[in-house]
């Protein structure tokens, strides 16, 4: 036999442990990180909705009657807030679906992590490439597509909480959808189908006032349909006004949803997270 | 708490977990003296893992007491949590990552972490302290997982089937690693399905069969209390070979012999190795 023989530990006394916050930052930028080098993750995330700005804004570019802008100038901040919820719903959704089945998540959990930091991490990673997101956006609407940017500092403002209440809102519904597929396999699919079908009834790829009243209403219960309208609010002219369902921005009301649909996510997330596949019981 | 359950790093008495109709451990009792390397040794689907799982705190039990370091594992705090280490039987470190940033990433999580260049030179990686983990060959990556389950200085490490795919060599040197965290003063649980490693690290193992103890002690203690009986073989002049089983060897040699006068033809005398004693205790003698 080879084995050691006993010997015991002296204990020592318990040492703090470490904050979520300073944490969450560091995973964070781990997150981030590891987010930057998987290059075609990269280059598929931020392609794909300039992709779909350049072919709809140029396939459908006449004047749009009454409302003193192009067809084109309105996809901009359709597409943005589309860019604004692949980069948290939909890559939150498939990202910690696959990190669930391959166990990173219940590796995680053996640690003393504090679960926050988790989610933390996740939300900078989503706040770093949600903003790239949208600057890339920005910059192809108003070099090609002849957006004006706003003057008017209550609109950056606006924009900044659009932005925010936004990209939290999807962020925690990615979470929360991420423990609906089975496997990692099934992810995209689950996370792309309801994406999509939102991208359609809230006027991302087609305009609300050709969109039937039913399936406004449907895309109304959730946050993307108002994102768009926020957004569009902040970048087009009040002429524009007239094409909403409501005949104006609603900024208020845009908040409220947001705000609403950011408490509702963060139950939602609470109530169904789980750290393990449900073959691991 | 008795003085005598302190003494225990994991304590478990009466455990049981059901999958459906299948019963994968049926009234488990276990008993881990800190500073031990306790080895739990059992065929495949014997209940090794469900019961390292419900002492890690990540599957629930349907009945049993459990006390792992003091707490409840279905209740473990971070504080708790800090002081077990973990190497997982399935590889599930970032692969984007290197095997640096991981370790040294992982430390955060800890109040009184090891150094990460000090663990990453006691599993051997230094060579490969900047090569992304998707490019570690599975040797490398186990060694990762240990790294990882001892980066925290636990008091306990849970390791299920460490080893398995290992060749001989990095087997060896995994023990090695093992004895060295042994030395430490880690109190160890390994789960294997090799006998040679678990009479080569265990101060004390269990054997388990269809979620049962089926015996539990040192080594040889073990080989002794249930590997009674003796094989002798031997040719007789005829030319065919001969295999008896017998509790008195000395007395069959003495008559083999009188009988042969002088030099027995392929005489050899076994005693039951722990692999015979493990083979019939899990009821797989027909194995061998």
């Amino acid at each position: 036999m080879t084995t050691t023989a006993v010997r015991s530990r002296t204990e020592a006394p318990a040492a703090r442990l470490p904050g979520a916050w300073g944490l969450g930052l560091r995973q964070g930028a781990l997150e981030l990180k590891q987010f930057f080098r998987q290059r075609d993750q990269v280059v598929f995330t931020f392609a794909f909705p300039v992709v779909f700005l350049f072919l709809f804004a140029s396939i459908f570019s006449d004047d749009v009657e009454g409302a003193g802008i192009t067809a084109s100038q309105l996809y901009v901040p359709a597409m943005m807030a589309a860019g604004i919820m692949s980069t948290s719903f939909q890559s939150l959704g498939i990202s910690i679906a696959i990190e669930r089945d391959e166990k990173v998540l219940r590796r995680l959990r053996g640690t003393p992590m504090p679960p926050a930091a988790y989610f933390l991490g996740k939300i900078w990673l989503v706040l770093v490439t949600g903003l790239l997101e949208t600057v890339i956006l920005l910059a192809v609407g108003t070099t090609l597509y002849d957006v004006e940017l706003p003057s008017d500092a209550a609109r950056w403002f606006d924009f900044a909480w659009i932005f925010v209440l936004g990209l939290t809102a999807c962020a925690l519904l990615g979470i929360a959808i991420s423990s609906l597929p089975k496997t990692s396999k099934s992810a995209s699919s689950v996370v792309v189908l309801p994406f999509l079908v939102l991208q359609f009834i809230s006027g991302v790829y087609i305009a609300i006032d050709t969109i039937p009243d039913w399936m406004l209403n449907i895309g109304a219960l959730f946050p993307l349909k108002w994102m768009c309208q926020g957004l569009r609010g902040v970048f087009l002219p009040e002429s524009a006004q007239v094409l909403e369902q409501a005949g104006g921005w609603e900024f208020g009301r845009v908040a409220l949803v947001l705000a609403a649909w950011c408490v509702g996510g963060l139950l939602l997330c609470l109530l169904t997270f789980r750290w393990k596949n449900r073959r691991d019981g | 708490m008795t003085a005598h359950a302190k003494e225990l790093a994991v304590d478990v008495r009466g455990l049981r977990k059901q999958y459906g109709d299948v019963t994968a451990v049926d009234g488990i009792d276990l008993g881990i003296r800190k500073g031990e390397v306790f080895g739990l040794l059992g065929p495949n689907g014997a209940g090794k893992s469900t019961t390292v799982e419900i002492l890690q705190g990540n599957r629930d039990r349907d009945a049993g007491e459990v006390s792992v370091l003091g707490s409840d594992p279905a209740h473990g705090t971070r504080a708790w949590r800090s002081r077990v280490g973990i190497v997982w039987q399935d590889e599930s470190a970032p692969a984007e990552l290197t095997v640096g940033e991981t370790v040294r990433h992982f430390a955060r999580y800890y109040p009184r972490p090891r150094d990460p260049g000090e663990v990453i030179g006691l599993v051997g990686l230094e060579a490969k302290e900047n090569s992304r983990i998707k490019a570690l060959s599975g040797g490398q990556r186990r060694r990762l997982d240990v790294a990882l389950g001892v980066i925290g200085d636990p008091e306990l490490l849970l390791l299920d089937e460490p080893t398995t795919g290992f060749d001989p060599a990095a087997r060896r040197q995994f023990w090695d690693l093992i004895r060295k965290l042994a030395d430490e003063g880690t109190t160890i649980l390994l789960t294997t399905h090799y006998l040679e490693e678990a009479e080569a690290l265990a101060h004390r193992l269990a054997i388990i069969s269809r979620g049962q103890v089926v015996a539990e002690g040192e080594p040889t203690a073990l080989r002794q209390r249930h590997g009674t009986g003796a094989t002798v073989e031997w040719i007789e002049p005829d030319g065919v070979p001969r295999t008896e089983h017998t509790d008195t060897p000395t007395r069959t040699v003495a008559e083999l012999m009188r009988r042969f006068d002088g030099e027995i033809p392929g005489l050899r005398v076994g005693r039951p190795t722990l692999e015979d004693v493990y083979l019939r205790l899990t009821g797989q003698e027909d194995a061998r």
